[in-house]
């Protein structure tokens, strides 16, 4: 038993080693990424199109809608990075169902590398919504001695939410293989049920989150506007 | 008992003693949190895709706290530091 994929290594050359995790994530970005391209290949406008133009196009309203609920105003600028988290994050953990597969999410260095992608995205989006000084200003913005705490939470938000996605994946392989070698037959299937729904909703809290940090960090400028607004309407 | 033997008794209390008692508040927390959703669901169905939203993203919030003494005892179980310490001490000796 192990307590990550990192430790499954299937090929290595000196210091260069494939392992599971790689190997797993590589054939997940090869799966997503050509299936979206042999699919849009032959996009129709007209009522009769096919089934999988069907699909793709409820996943993509589905996601937008979601961006839209959390506040941001205009989902397209969005729904490239926060789309592609949700599918990657959701399409790996909906693959244990095919035997000899260890999710990728369940390892701690693709969660954190995730949780980085989200921790620089936040300031990238903030800054070309609100200006470099505007940014900067929202980390002060009570007062300046707000600044340390809300540097300590821009870090540890980051943390947890590569902990979170970590923790679930993994506690959710962990459980399955213990409940393998104790009652073997049937209680396994239904904790890979379990395994199922909570890997869809981490995907889902996953993206959300990232939604929700990317909303706070770029939304200084309408609060303001908008409590400018409710002023002259009171006056 | 050697130093090695302390440090096994004590990571394999402390493995359970923190998953059981991590395990205490959340479920408390989990708890209040979805019985107050429904309530709320109960009284205004029509705003039950917000409700739902924020009672899932605050589950996983809530949820994290415990996840994160499954990975410490998970932690103090397989992949020990100080245990792995001790047995490349003992290794080297």
């Amino acid at each position: 038993m192990h307590l990550s994929p990192d430790v499954l290594i299937y090929w290595q050359y000196g210091f260069f080693k494939i392992n599971s995790t790689i190997a797993m994530t590589w054939m997940l970005m090869l799966v997503l990424s050509l299936g979206s391209k042999l699919i849009s290949r032959k996009l129709s406008t007209e009522i009769k199109r096919s089934r999988w133009q069907n699909l793709l196009e409820v996943i993509i309203l589905g996601i937008e809608k979601q961006i839209k609920e959390v506040g941001l105003a205009q989902p397209e600028k969005y729904i490239g990075f926060l789309g592609t988290l949700f599918l990657f994050v959701a399409a790996s953990n909906l693959c244990i169902i095919i035997p000899g597969y260890e999710p990728p999410t369940g390892s701690l260095s693709t969660t954190v590398a995730l949780a980085l992608c989200v921790f620089v995205a936040v300031p990238v989006y903030g800054i070309t919504e609100l200006g470099v000084g505007n940014y900067l200003k929202s980390y002060m913005k009570p007062t300046i001695f707000m600044l340390p705490f809300n540097i300590i939470s821009e870090i540890s938000r980051t943390l947890a939410l590569a902990v979170r996605l970590f923790g679930n994946m993994m506690s959710g392989t962990m459980i399955v293989g213990i409940l393998v070698s104790i009652t073997p037959l049937l209680f396994p299937i239904f904790m890979t049920i379990l395994g199922l729904l909570t890997g869809m909703v981490q995907a889902y809290i996953f993206s959300i989150l990232a939604a929700v940090y990317i909303a706070a960090g770029s939304r200084i400028r309408t609060s303001k506007s908008a409590s400018v607004v409710k002023d002259q309407k009171t006056k | 008992m050697d130093s090695s033997t302390i440090v096994a008794v004590a990571s394999i209390i402390i493995a359970g003693m923190s998953t059981s008692f991590g395990a205490i508040g959340p479920a408390l927390a989990e708890g209040k949190a979805v019985a107050t959703a429904l309530s709320s669901l109960a009284q205004q169905p029509d705003a039950s895709s917000t409700i739902t939203r924020t009672l899932f993203v605050g589950l996983a919030m809530i949820e994290s706290t415990a996840i994160y003494c499954l990975v410490v005892s998970m932690i103090l179980i397989f992949a020990n530091p100080f245990w792995n310490h001790f047995i490349a001490q003992a290794g080297g000796r």
